[in-house]
């Protein structure tokens, strides 16, 4: 889960750039408008002078370390290479072939699939009614709020050691179970593949449903309170009420989370590599396909390899985000009165 | 919202009850790494889910005095600082570019960035560790702070360019009368008006930076040189059969995220909630 992706949504529509604007778009110093030689010439120069400066900076480092390394990525994915020197073993498709014929892939792939919806499955639920629980104005709001948050704002280094040692066949979590009398819930949580993913559910929820909370409570408090009070002196319940008009207004929230969700699940990689390690997560059921890359492309100095693996993640990651906006995102921005879109 | 000067009644203690199990539940693992560095591996091993006893203050201490704990978050506040100042910085200008000038290619441009948030420090990792090498700057702060600070724009870009969109032209014309130029309109005008959401981003950037892991992974190899993360993990698996000091190793790197989270609560729930509103 990144906070980088925080305005996506609104971003991919790419509305945002021409997006309101007042009394047309004529500006103090002059448009570029195609018909308009209004500016003088060197006022002109001068814009593009001002343009340069100000945005060159930020454009060089950008298409540098992000951009460049990008296509290198799809570049070297054609090649065999050992990392160092020029990269001369092509090998076309190939690595992409052997990708999609390795079973420890198809397997990471699973175990990403795996967590997207899990993740959905068991965060909303309960973020939801949280959220709801704790959109009243009651004493103590404020606290609650920031002490929920605080599982999203540790690294996941931290949590993933942290929760590591908690975990272990003989740590405190199977301790704590034997001192209550539910000793016979004692279990391998990390070592047995059968329960491995699961803790690994069990992690990531008790990280993230915080954030969800804050971002549904956020979206809570952006709905009207007349439309809910209005209801009541209909005589609608609470729960009425939370079914039929707050939840479906508080649908654009849901469907930004569950974007985020999504991305950050496809990219997991620091708490699976922290508590399983390069070698465990295969054998525990816990690799992403973010470890396998790192397993096979850099600790194995196949950096071909790892290439082709980055860009498929990349493609994966950009087809689910292209289909996602296309068909759920659409409905938020192309408001209530247009059309309905198909 | 804060000002509505509503009396807050207490709620229900049903709810009250649940927020509770719920807070329990998040501190609770937490909790349980600060206090298991108060004792020592004969009572984690007997006891793991004890409380300690006698509190111990040796693995704490030993911490606190290890020159490397100290090094490694000086490098961490080093890399952090520095790419926040350097994205905030860049992403101001190149917002005001996108918000407040037209001209072909804007779009392209925002494009360019917008796709930044496509690419996740996984997939360029390979490729830019090769490019750091290249560049000599393997193993330094520097190779990790320049590619933080290219990966930190989009997010900033985003967050900006809508802000500085609102900045009501007139402030502009108002400005250009009284003969300021496009650029004195920016620095003595618009910097001050953007702190907000300059915050709210520099914030995003600090904790992203703050908590990196993959990147200073692949180009830092000198436990001198690592940031934080890297440090926890690496004494981690060192020292993974005391485990004791490993939790307070952990327990106190946690602490300048949980200070840094208090002081700027707000801003953080509060730039959520923005982002959110769109």
């Amino acid at each position: 889960m990144s906070e980088k992706s925080a305005g996506a949504a609104s971003v991919l529509d790419e509305k945002t750039l021409t997006g309101t604007r007042k009394v047309g778009d004529i500006a103090p110093n002059g448009a570029s408008s195609p018909t308009g030689r209004r500016p003088r010439r060197g006022a002109d120069w001068r814009k593009r002078l001002e343009i340069t400066v100000l945005s060159g900076p930020a454009i060089v480092v950008f298409v540098s370390f992000v951009i460049f390394p990008v296509v290198l990525a799809a570049y070297y994915g054609f090649f065999r290479w050992k990392g160092y020197g020029p990269a001369t073993d092509f090998v076309g498709l190939g690595n992409y072939a052997i990708i999609f014929a390795d079973s420890a892939f198809r397997e990471a792939l699973l175990h990403n699939g795996i967590i997207i919806v899990l993740s959905l499955v068991i965060q909303f639920p309960i973020a939801i009614v949280l959220a709801l629980l704790l959109n009243q104005k009651i004493r103590g709001r404020s606290v609650i709020r920031v002490l929920i948050f605080v599982p999203y704002i540790i690294s996941e280094v931290i949590v993933g050691i942290g929760w590591g040692l908690m975990l272990q066949t003989n740590g405190a979590v199977n301790d704590l179970l034997e001192s209550v009398g539910l000793g016979a819930f004692r279990a391998d949580w990390l070592s047995d593949p059968k329960i491995a993913i699961w803790s690994l559910m069990l992690i990531i929820s008790w990280k993230y449903i915080g954030f969800a909370v804050i971002l549904f409570l956020a979206g809570l408090q952006s709905i009207p309170e007349e439309l809910s009070e209005a209801a009541a002196i209909d005589g609608a319940s609470y729960w009425q009420i939370q079914r039929n008009i707050t939840l479906p207004l508080l649908g654009p929230t849901v469907r930004i989370w569950a974007f985020l969700s999504i991305i950050g699940s496809l990219q997991l990689f620091d708490l699976v590599f922290i508590i399983w390690g390069q070698y465990i997560a295969s054998t525990a059921g816990t690799s992403t396909m973010a470890t396998y890359m790192v397993a096979n492309g850099r600790t194995s100095g196949n950096f071909g390899y790892g290439s082709a693996v980055a860009v498929v993640m990349f493609l994966i990651s950009l087809v689910i985000a292209l289909t996602y906006q296309r068909y759920v995102l659409r409905r938020d921005t192309a408001g209530a009165l247009t059309e309905r879109q198909k | 919202m804060r000002g509505t000067r509503e009396r807050q009644k207490w709620g229900s203690p049903a709810t009250y009850f649940i927020a509770f199990v719920f807070i329990a539940l998040c501190l609770g693992p937490v909790l349980y790494i600060v206090i298991g560095g108060f004792r020592d591996n004969s009572q984690i091993t007997a006891s793991p889910a004890g409380f300690p006893s006698p509190w111990r203050l040796d693995n704490y201490l030993n911490v606190l005095t290890s020159p490397t704990f100290w090094q490694q978050i000086g490098n961490s506040t080093i890399v952090a600082l520095t790419t926040t100042i350097g994205v905030v910085v860049l992403g101001l200008m190149v917002s005001f570019v996108l918000a407040r000038y037209k001209f072909t290619g804007r779009g392209a441009m925002y494009s360019l960035f917008a796709a930044g948030l496509m690419f996740p420090m996984t997939v360029a990792i390979t490729p830019l560790y090769i490019l750091i090498k290249d560049l000599g700057l393997m193993n330094s702060l520097a190779g990790v702070i320049l590619p933080q600070i290219g990966f930190g724009l989009p997010v900033t870009i985003i967050i900006l360019v809508p802000f500085l969109k609102a900045i009501p032209d007139e402030i502009e014309e108002a400005a250009s009368i009284d003969g300021a130029s496009r650029l004195g309109f920016f620095f003595r005008m618009v910097v001050p008006l953007s702190v907000p959401g300059v915050v709210t981003t520099g914030i995003l950037a600090f904790v992203a930076s703050w908590n990196s892991y993959l990147l200073p992974l692949f180009i830092l190899s000198d436990q001198s040189m690592y940031t934080l993360p890297l440090g926890v993990q690496a004494f981690a698996s060192q020292y993974s059969v005391n485990t004791a000091s490993v939790l307070a190793f952990t327990s106190l790197s946690m602490i300048p995220a949980l200070i840094f989270f208090t002081l700027f609560e707000r801003r953080i729930v509060g730039g959520l909630t923005g982002a959110v509103k769109g």
